[in-house]
């Protein structure tokens, strides 16, 4: 029922506001969103800041080395996976604070269930055992999230009251699985899920895994276009697609690059060189690292959360109830049940999360993923999910996650204490939201 | 006749007389805590149909049209669609029997756009099982162009519309859907003069199609020429129902601020002891 009025305020606005810059023309074009250009440009400058801060303060810039990036992505999968469920959490107006300690059970159970109980059933070193293990943390994991999502959606229960008690609850199950002790070492194929050399796909992969994403690009670009024709939608011109196709082959083949250069170390070599009976030339061999399993399993799991997220009911429906819960259920969507769900998500992400973490360190303690919470939340919130509900990516939080990781990584090289890393952590969580108060202020 | 002849109005016969009513509310009851919301009140609604619902704010109109879209489940009474008894204690249950509710409070997702409200909870789904957004947005560019054709904004999450464009957002989902029933809570509340002519007409044009309308107002002005019949509720209890012809303006009035009944209607429960 739009009135004459409003839809001239429609046209004056397309006259005054739309004689637009040439950078505004580009962004709509591109249909690019801004809110990711910002991110990107905040993670350069952190890195080059880093970069150009070691080089000047300790005569050596270590962060923008293939090694310290190829370790950046390793470090940063576990937070990665479990912010791509907080997206939903926090879309739908919850938190979850039990995340690091339910990733601290669930890993020490996953270690008991390795190296003590399967062994003795399979013997050691059998390949269903990483199988098994990894099938069980999953389910463990989902099993204990469905149950916080039912406390929190059928009794009524705050989200915030039932992961507060889960962060105690669960750490404490954590040391009761092993009385404290810490399990060590993990089943070998388990401990590939959590990178180091042997848990990669070496150069080859990376180009074949970089390829497959190429086409993935161009794939998407043409079906994307081909449906708008079906339905007579506006089009991007055609260099924008262009544009869009070679920048995001470009990232891609780019990071194969990257991820190749970095070489296995000499120890590593020799040992596998002495294992397979080859011979070492002069000069060393390179092999690559390439992309380090536990990277391939967060892209995998972004992937599968965007798709969720953006072109499934579940996805719809959970933006909906952030949005508004009561128009939600007044809209027939069972509200409750989607809760729940959301809940039993975050916990199997979790389960991921501890394969990952545990196997990186092959060894389950119960203090694994301490404070792991704060950081998700962190990851989520600085890659604009709202704590007001109904808006929130994805790609955004695997950014904040890489910026979380980032700032703590890059500390840790140019030589930060402890205790000045958590006051810039935090005081970098508070400015960028407060930034994105201001962008969103600015942007309706 | 006679009774024009005596000054003593008495209610016009029944013109749906002999037809199913759509809807019929018998002896409908919620309290909250202690306080009864909506007082063994009924009402029914004929196809093709316009019932204006009306009272002071807290009269439980809103309340008793909550209960026959499902929002709220009732302590007492019987709801029959078409003469069958019907369940209703979810809005789930009601869209299925074709009951379509435009809320007071437009119950829109603000941050999702107009094609994501018009099928939230109905979505059109691929082959594949996804969401099929360009099949939606297609259907919702068709719904609007006949009922707003300035709507525009397609991709804009519909907080940043104009309260008439959410309006209309709205009025779609409810009619979209092949609706028999048609309840709208303060329709006009939030529109200027132009939006409400607009929504008159759409109101005579669904009243052709055969579709029964409940119109809820606080207000007595919006709603009087577009009724075929009044139901007055003060403090929770019907104060009687009439003919529009049967009745004035002031008669209305006096019904809805003092719960006096005049001669031209039906006095329920709520009706003042004269």
């Amino acid at each position: 029922m739009s009135s004459e009025q409003n839809n001239s305020e429609v046209t004056d606005f397309k006259e005054s506001d739309f004689k637009e810059s040439a950078m505004v023309k580009f962004l709509r074009a591109t249909e690019v969103d801004t809110r990711m250009l910002g991110m990107i440009a905040a993670l350069i400058l952190i890195w080059t800041g880093f970069h150009y801060y070691g080089l000047f303060a300790n005569g050596f810039g270590a962060f923008l080395t293939p090694r310290n990036l190829w370790n950046l992505s390793v470090q940063t999968s576990s937070i990665a996976v479990m912010a791509t469920g907080m997206v939903l959490v926090i879309v739908t107006r919850h938190i979850d604070l039990s995340v690091g300690s339910l990733l601290g059970v669930t890993a020490m159970m996953m270690g008991v269930m390795q190296s003590w109980i399967l062994p003795e059933y399979l013997g050691l070193g059998h390949p269903m055992i990483w199988v098994i293990t990894v099938g069980l943390g999953i389910a463990f994991g989902t099993l204990i999230g469905a149950f916080h999502g039912f406390l929190i959606a059928y009794l009524g229960i705050p989200a915030f009251i039932v992961t507060l008690g889960g962060l105690l609850f669960w750490r404490g199950s954590a040391w009761w699985v092993a009385r404290g002790e810490t399990i060590a070492p993990l089943d070998t194929t388990f401990t590939l899920i959590g990178g180091g050399p042997y848990g990669t796909v070496g150069a080859t992969g990376s180009w074949i895994f970089g390829a497959v994403v190429c086409v993935a690009i161009i794939v998407g670009l043409i079906s994307g276009r081909k449906s708008r024709i079906r339905f007579g939608f506006e089009l991007r011109p055609m260099w924008a697609e262009y544009l869009i196709g070679g920048i995001g082959m470009a990232l891609t083949l780019g990071s194969v690059i990257l991820m190749n250069s970095y070489p296995w170390p000499k120890g590593i070599v020799k040992r596998y060189a002495a294992a397979n009976n080859l011979e070492i030339p002069e000069g060393g061999i390179f092999i690559s690292h390439g992309f380090a399993i536990p990277v391939l399993v967060a892209l995998a799991v972004a992937l599968a959360m965007t798709f969720l997220a953006t072109r499934t009911r579940f996805g719809r429906y959970v933006f909906a109830i952030g949005g508004n819960p009561e128009a939600a259920e007044l809209a027939g969507i069972n509200t409750k049940k989607i809760t729940l769900l959301i809940f039993a998500l975050m916990g199997a992400l979790t389960g991921v999360a501890a394969v990952i973490a545990s196997a990186r360190l092959n060894s389950a303690t119960n203090a694994l993923g301490q404070i792991d919470e704060l950081y998700v939340i962190a990851a989520a919130v600085i890659g604009g999910t709202s704590f007001a509900g109904g808006i929130g990516t994805i790609y955004g939080a695997i950014l904040g996650a890489l910026v979380m990781q980032s700032l703590q990584s890059g500390m840790v090289l140019v030589g930060f204490d402890a205790a000045v890393q958590q006051m810039v952590v935090g005081a970098v969580l508070v400015t960028a939201v407060w930034v994105d108060t201001l962008y969103r202020k600015n942007s309706t | 006749m006679m009774a024009k002849k005596a000054k003593v109005k008495t209610p016009s016969p029944n013109v749906n007389e002999g037809k199913t009513p759509l809807i019929v509310m018998e002896d409908i009851s919620i309290a909250f805590g202690g306080i009864k919301a909506v007082d063994h009140a009924s009402a029914d609604l004929y196809p093709g149909e316009v019932v204006a619902l009306l009272g002071h704010n807290g009269a439980g109109k809103s309340t008793l049209i909550k209960i026959l879209s499902g929002a709220y489940s009732r302590d007492t009474g019987t709801i029959y669609v078409d003469g069958k008894e019907a369940t209703i204690t979810n809005p789930r249950q009601a869209k299925g029997l074709g009951i379509e509710t435009i809320y007071q409070t437009l119950a829109l997702a603000d941050n999702v756009d107009a094609a994501a409200n018009l099928y939230l909870g109905r979505e059109i789904l691929t082959r594949w099982g996804t969401l099929d957004d360009a099949a939606m947005e297609a259907e919702t560019r068709k719904v609007m162009g006949r009922l707003n054709p300035n709507f525009t904004r397609f991709k804009d999450p519909v907080k940043q519309l104009s309260g008439g464009q959410r309006q209309s957002v709205a009025i779609a989902r409810a009619i979209h859907f092949n609706a028999r029933i048609l309840i709208m809570d303060e329709p006009t509340a939030a529109l200027g003069p132009a939006e409400t002519e607009q929504v008159g007409v759409l109101i005579k044009q669904l009243k052709k199609d055969g579709i029964g309308i409940f119109l809820i107002s606080h207000d007595i002005h919006d709603v009087f020429d577009l009724a075929d019949r009044v139901v007055v509720m003060k403090n929770g209890a019907v104060v009687g129902s009439a003919n529009t012809q049967d009745v004035t303006k002031d008669e209305v009035l006096g019904m809805i601020i003092l719960g006096k009944c005049p001669g031209g209607a039906i006095p329920g429960p709520g009706a003042l002891a004269s």
